[in-house]
């Protein structure tokens, strides 16, 4: 697949949605895209320019859209609604459940803005529940790409699969990660590199962050495979049991919540079924605030430098 | 129209929908029989539909936003021959296409599940608004508790419909008065409610919801509407069983065995009178 962006471009993972939109309004006419008076900053503005027929702007009314995408969808649309991600998946919950997944309605709910490098807005819209909130929905997809390319890869999926979705994005620039050579299609979590000495897990934005931690790793003397784990729901089994016998350390590094994050979702599995050694960075019960992106990560350990040391303080421990 | 056909149908529909909660041994009863005109008005004179075709694009659709009214939507489409008569005593029961709320997934002719309050108007629009998408001219209807406006995303919907000139959207609104903790004046005053649709844009018709000359001829003319419309019904919760009628505790709650063949003795009565 042709993707929109070179590796080491640094853009932000909303724009690989954006442009997935653009490429669905010239191949799929059912798509239809909505938003909640945020379309220029989600990039669903990008479609309403060239499509303003199929782009409806609902106003400030989250339950309101996912009702209407819902009855889209049972007229054979497919529509894509976008907001912010702590807006429709905590507001708009209810409305996902009882409507969207309780009746398994064909509707792709997009959510941007989630993680802590949302910034300087602060904690009120830091989304750092999301996962945990869709992925306990039964009939629900959850995907969290590393990077604009594999939005767009999984926007472009989203589309063609029958069935509730949820995706989740960011709203700072980072590095693109996946090239043309990657391979995967949703489901799979996937190697960006191995290593011996152990795994390193990571979902959405922060996996640009991981490899540099790797890199520096490597410098070390330690080396650790970094595998994007970019699609939380159906759970990739396959790989949990891959590397379950292997009694290596598993790191997961996540901007959400440890409660319903992809540690315990993993952790659950693990408890259940084989041993895994799982080391977690996350945010324990405690909600975003203010600062630069940067600032955040340096607070709350998720620079490359303070992901690396965390790590090589565990395996030495 | 064929008053006395309708007359007769919603005589049997209010006979039905006792049985299958007496049976249940829980249920609606008094949402279920405030709205039976309004139902069988829609089932059996005013939507255009197939029940050997439920699928096609451009039939009507109705949406039940009240969910736990299911008993009675569950009776018109068995009526409609959606599905065989025998699946009615399955209502409530452990592996039923009939669910206490009703399931799209399981059960032939629901449009989509229902059951938590406030969402059918959305999803009413979304579908009027697909359909305007692909040039279909058909109606989504939908069917609300008056307790249920005390949601918000029902406003919320109502100034989509009206902000996209959704004329193919004609709601029903059950006004029994009445929601489970009491009346709606004291629970959630609704009041003045006609001038609260007309202030969001809708063309708004008041009618007395057991005429089925009144609805019909609402419906007549919401059709020629360029706006969104609202008929607000006015209805008496538990309507047709005397003891059930404008009585709060019949909102959620199945006879005994004496209360049911009193109530079938009564409606019995009424149509024989």
């Amino acid at each position: 697949m042709k993707l929109p962006y070179n590796k080491g471009d640094v853009v932000p993972v909303r724009d690989g949605y954006g442009k997935a939109l653009l490429q669905l309004g010239i191949n799929n006419s059912d798509v239809l895209v909505l938003d909640a008076d945020l379309a220029k900053s989600t990039r669903s503005d990008w479609f309403a320019q060239n499509y303003p027929l199929r782009f409806f702007d609902v106003g400030i009314a989250e339950q309101n859209m996912v009702g209407v995408a819902s009855g889209l969808s049972l007229t054979g649309h497919i529509p894509f609604i976008t907001t912010y991600s702590v807006f429709v998946t905590g507001r708009a919950f209810d409305q996902i459940r009882n409507t969207v997944c309780f009746s398994n309605l064909n509707v792709k709910i997009v959510g941007s803005h989630s993680g802590l490098s949302v910034g300087p807005d602060g904690g009120s819209h830091q989304c750092l529940e999301d996962i945990a909130l869709m992925n306990v929905l039964p009939n629900m997809t959850v995907l969290c790409p590393c990077d604009a390319n594999e939005a767009y890869i999984m926007t472009l999926w989203a589309a063609d699969f029958e069935g509730p979705v949820y995706i989740r994005l960011a709203r700072e620039a980072t590095e693109v990660i996946v090239t043309e050579n990657y391979s995967s299609q949703p489901g799979r979590a996937v190697f960006f590199n191995k290593g011996k000495d152990g795994y390193v897990i990571s979902h959405s934005v922060i996996g640009s962050n991981v490899s540099k931690a790797i890199e520096i790793l490597e410098k070390e003397g330690l080396f650790l495979s970094h595998v994007n784990f970019s699609t939380i729901k159906p759970l990739d089994i396959c790989f949990l049991e891959s590397i379950a016998h292997e009694n290596l350390p598993v790191f997961i590094i996540e901007e959400h919540f440890l409660s319903g994050s992809l540690t315990s979702i993993i952790a659950t599995w693990s408890a259940l079924n084989k041993p895994i050694k799982i080391h977690s960075l996350n945010l324990n019960d405690t909600f975003g605030e203010s600062g630069s992106p940067n600032e955040l990560y340096d607070k709350y350990g998720f620079t490359p430098e303070k992901i690396a040391s965390y790590i090589e303080n565990m395996i030495n421990r | 129209m064929d008053e006395s056909y309708l007359v007769k149908k919603s005589n049997l529909v209010r006979k039905k929908i006792l049985g299958i909660i007496f049976r249940a041994g829980s249920g609606h009863p008094g949402g279920s029989l405030s709205a039976v005109e309004i139902g069988t008005a829609l089932f059996f004179h005013i939507l255009n539909h197939d029940p050997k075709n439920p699928c096609l694009p451009e039939r009507d659709r109705f949406i039940l936003s009240k969910g736990h009214a299911a008993p009675l939507l569950y009776v018109l489409l068995q009526e409609s021959g959606y599905f065989p008569e025998q699946w009615l005593e399955t209502f409530r029961e452990l592996n039923s296409p009939l669910q206490g709320h009703p399931s799209s997934i399981k059960c032939p002719g629901i449009e989509i599940s229902t059951g938590s309050l406030g969402q059918g108007l959305s999803i009413c629009c979304g579908i009027a608004l697909g359909n305007r998408q692909k040039n279909l001219n058909c109606y989504a209807f939908t069917l609300l508790g008056d307790g249920e406006l005390d949601e918000g995303q029902v406003w919320e919907a109502a100034m989509f419909a009206s902000h996209f000139k959704l004329s193919n959207v004609i709601a029903f609104i059950d006004r029994n008065g009445l929601q489970i903790d009491g009346t709606t004046e004291k629970i959630m005053a609704l009041e003045p409610l006609s001038e609260k649709w007309k202030s969001f844009g809708w063309d708004v018709h008041t009618i007395n919801g057991h005429s089925f000359a009144d609805i019909i001829m609402s419906v007549d003319n919401a059709k020629k509407s360029p706006k969104p419309s609202v008929i607000i019904a006015n209805t008496i919760k538990g309507k047709g069983v005397s003891f059930m009628e404008n009585n709060a505790s019949w909102h959620g709650k199945a006879p005994n065995k004496i209360e049911y063949e009193l109530a079938m003795k009564e409606l019995i009565l009424s149509i024989n009178t």
